[in-house]
Formats: C-alpha cells, sequence, structure tokens
C-alpha cells in the first residue's frame, strides 16, 4: 500500500483512543462497583463477562488494536532522542512522560493480562472479587497496580492531547491551550474512578 | 585600566570524522561585540588560552543580520545565531559548539544540505512556467498573506531541527522547517494548484508523521515562526488529502 507509515501512524493515533481509550474508561468504570461492595463489582463483571459474542469483542476491541498500538508504540519511543535536560519546555516534558509511561503501560498490562484474563482463560482463576482482592492483598503489587493505573490514565489523557493535533481538530496556540487544561481534567477524573476502585480491594 | 576579557571554550573538529575536542580562547572584550565578531578575533590571532598558535576556528556566516541562517551553532546550551547573539547578554565562560544534527565539516560549520533535500522533496516552490504568458495569478487575501508572511521569515537555519528529539540519526523525520514552508506555498493562490503533490510528499516516510509534538521548535525558532500551528494545519490536511486519495475526489490536485 502506498504511504504506508501515513497510514499506520494515523491507525496508531485513531486506536489509541478509539477502541482503546474507550474501553479504558469502560474498564475503570465496571472496576469502580467494587466502592459499593463485592456482589455489586461480581454482578458487574459477570455482566460484561455474559456480553454476547465476547470472545470476538475482546479480539477485536481490545487485543488486536492493544497489540497493535503497543508495537508501533516502542518503535515510537525507540527513535526519539530526548532531550529534556536541554529543552525544559511543559510540551517536551509531556513528550518525554508520554513515552515513559507508553512502556510502564505496557509492562503493566502485560503483567495484569497474565494474572488476570489468562489465569481465567486457563481455569487456574475464577472471575470475581476474591481474585483482586488476593492481588492487592500484597502491598507490592498494590503499589505496581496503582502507579500502572496512572500511567495508564496519563498515557491517555496526555494522548488525547495530541490525538486532537495528529487530527488537526486544535491547530492555534490557544485551542492546544485549552485542550491542555480538558485534558489535564480528563486525566484527574479517570485517575480517580481508577484509583478509588482499587482502594476498595483492599 | 585593565584590559577587559572574555572567555570561549570552543568544541573543535579537525575534519569530518576525527574526534571532537574543547579549547579555549581568550579575546579582548569590545563594546556591542557579538559571537561572529568574538570569532573574528579569534581569526586575526588564533592563539588558544595557553598561548599556543592553533589553526585559527573555522565558521560559517553570511548576511550578519539573522536573516541568512547560516551562522547557527550552541551558545551556552541555546542554538541560535551567532551573529544576533551579543556577547553582553551571555554567562562567561561562553561555550560554543556545533549543531548536533547535522554532520559537521570543520570545527563550527555544519552541512545543512539535508534540509534543502528537504525543501525539494515537498516541492517548495511554485511552478510558474510555461509555454507561454500565463498572465497574473489570483489575488490573495490580505489576512492570508499576514500569516503567510510569518512562515517565508524561514531562514533553513536548522535550529527547529537541532532541538527537535525526533529529528536524529535513528529517524528519517525531515523536521518543522520544510513541514512549515508547504503550509507557506499551499497558501499562495498560484502554489495552492499544486497543493496535493506537497501534500502527498508530506504522506511519505519520514513526512510529518514524523512530528512527536514536543514542540521545541516554536520555542527555538529564532525568526518566531508558528511551526507547531504549521504542523496541526498540515495535519488536517494531509489526512483530508489521504481521504481524497483513497476514495476519490475532484479536488484532489
Amino acid at each position: 500500500m502506498e504511504n504506508r507509515d501515513f497510514f499506520y501512524r494515523r491507525l496508531h493515533s485513531l486506536l489509541g483512543v478509539v477502541p482503546i481509550g474507550i474501553f479504558l474508561i469502560q474498564h475503570l468504570v465496571v472496576n469502580h462497583f467494587a466502592v459499593y461492595g463485592p456482589d455489586s463489582f461480581n454482578k458487574a463483571a459477570q455482566f460484561m463477562h455474559d456480553l454476547p459474542f465476547r470472545i470476538l469483542l475482546e479480539i477485536f476491541i481490545i487485543f488486536i488494536p492493544i497489540l497493535f498500538h503497543a508495537i508501533l508504540g516502542v518503535y515510537i519511543v525507540f527513535v526519539a532522542k530526548n532531550n529534556v535536560r536541554r529543552y525544559g519546555f511543559f510540551r517536551n516534558w509531556m513528550f518525554y512522560l508520554q513515552r515513559i509511561t507508553g512502556i510502564i503501560t505496557l509492562i503493566f498490562i502485560i503483567w495484569h493480562v497474565w494474572e488476570t484474563r489468562v489465569q481465567i482463560g486457563m481455569g487456574t482463576e475464577e472471575l470475581d472479587y476474591s481474585l483482586m482482592e488476593n492481588i492487592l492483598a500484597s502491598p507490592v503489587m498494590f503499589w505496581f497496580y496503582v502507579i500502572g493505573v496512572v500511567s495508564t490514565t496519563f498515557h491517555f489523557a496526555n494522548g488525547l492531547w495530541s490525538f486532537l493535533v495528529t487530527w488537526g481538530i486544535t491547530v492555534t496556540p490557544r485551542s492546544q491551550r485549552i485542550a491542555t487544561y480538558a485534558t489535564l481534567i480528563v486525566f484527574l477524573a479517570v485517575t480517580y474512578i481508577g484509583i478509588r476502585a482499587l482502594f476498595a480491594f483492599v | 585600566m585593565a584590559e577587559e576579557t572574555i572567555t570561549l571554550i570552543i568544541t573543535r573538529q579537525d575534519d569530518p570524522d576525527s574526534a571532537t575536542y574543547d579549547e579555549t580562547f581568550k579575546v579582548k572584550y569590545r563594546k556591542n561585540m557579538n559571537i561572529i565578531s568574538a570569532l573574528m578575533e579569534i581569526q586575526k590571532n588564533p592563539q588558544n588560552a595557553d598561548g599556543k598558535r592553533v589553526a585559527p576556528v573555522s565558521w560559517e556566516s553570511n548576511c550578519l543580520e539573522e536573516v541568512c541562517g547560516a551562522c547557527s551553532m550552541i551558545i551556552n546550551d541555546v542554538p541560535r545565531q551567532a551573529c544576533s547573539t551579543l556577547v553582553d547578554k551571555l554567562e562567561q565562560p561562553i561555550r560554543i559548539a556545533p549543531m548536533s544534527t547535522f554532520p559537521v565539516v570543520r570545527d563550527l560549520v555544519v552541512d545543512r544540505s539535508r534540509m534543502f533535500e528537504s525543501l525539494k522533496k515537498v516541492k517548495a516552490w511554485i511552478p510558474i512556467d510555461g509555454t507561454y504568458d500565463l498572465g497574473p495569478g489570483p489575488r490573495m487575501p490580505e489576512k492570508k498573506r499576514q500569516w503567510a508572511y510569518e512562515l517565508s521569515k524561514c531562514m533553513t537555519c536548522g535550529v527547529c531541527l537541532e532541538a527537535c528529539p525526533n529529528v536524529n540519526s535513528k529517524s528519517d523525520f525531515i523536521g518543522p522547517a520544510p513541514l512549515s514552508q508547504v503550509r507557506l506555498f499551499n497558501a499562495h493562490p498560484t502554489g495552492e494548484m499544486h497543493k496535493g503533490e506537497r501534500l502527498d510528499a508530506l504522506m511519505e516516510d519520514g513526512g510529518i508523521t514524523g512530528c512527536g509534538n514536543s514542540q521545541n521548535c516554536v520555542q527555538v525558532c529564532p525568526k518566531g515562526i508558528p511551526l507547531t500551528t504549521s504542523i496541526a494545519a498540515l495535519n488536517r490536511s494531509t489526512n483530508l488529502q489521504s481521504f481524497k486519495n483513497f476514495f476519490g475526489s475532484d479536488n484532489a490536485y
């Protein structure tokens, strides 16, 4: 195909928001049911589990998009030569943090998928409140999850900002500045939902 | 009255492949000196701080009024033009190094030809030659002329490429300067007749997708060119162009 690089990079930007960003919000909101007690969480988790065509939804909305985003993302991290020491501008720091959180998030997701979805798929674990309760009982794992969630929500919110630039929506410096504040609010809101759910398990 | 001197620590390199080394020079201070005049003093009397005679420091400069872009170098950690950098405004000792994004020819002389290759790649010109007189071109709205004029101030100095984290030996990104030139020539009423060709060039490898929005370019540009606005505007037009190319359009020229 012509202009393969252009197409892949645009796809990378799009997938980060649709469907991965939407899935992230949905996932954290469903987790948040844990705040209302184990039964509430189990009911919500069961509802997601019983969605029709679940395996297809997982493959096409979650696994393939994240895999594509991650592989191209690692390449994007590799080609950058970060220079925040010489050019300590705000956006350059965001550029740097976007790459750092991308790698942290990738490690977190691999670990998280392994100990939840893969274990459930192999039948060694059951999908319920106690699975997460047991994982988060260890302080090390709890803080690993806190870092993982904050890293993911930052990567999503800041990625939303560059999504708006990449798709030519925010062109003027003023619109880009306002988008910075708007995505900061998104970051705080989504992080609150995610972290509050984690604390509900301990 | 004691004679005032200024100290310059210059990163030198004897030829394109040899190792770099720092050399210190002391130069007699004069009022209103800029970096070029300090380098000229070294050229007059090429003697380093130890009193040893050395080969004079090589550098490039032309206009001496910050419009040609030839004398870009890193002065006290900031990439800028040596002609418009005043000694009085700098902390001592003054550290001078060649820009690191470009191959060094000798001392402070770098080879910026990759920028000119990029301008050729994106067709940063307006084709007007024909077999007959094409007559006057269409008029341009005054408001558009005003912002396009700002883009025309680009002097291909290379400072934006130097500051960009995505312009390096691992990436083929052409950098902010040639991108902004596409917006300039696409804004021109006659140049606009070939806008698709320039946008297509930006969609090739090393084109606009190389931008990672660190926005260092707009911070360091000595001419204050709104480079990131240009890049965002071009993101919009390349996206539209790619849809036109794929789905088809009578306006995909």
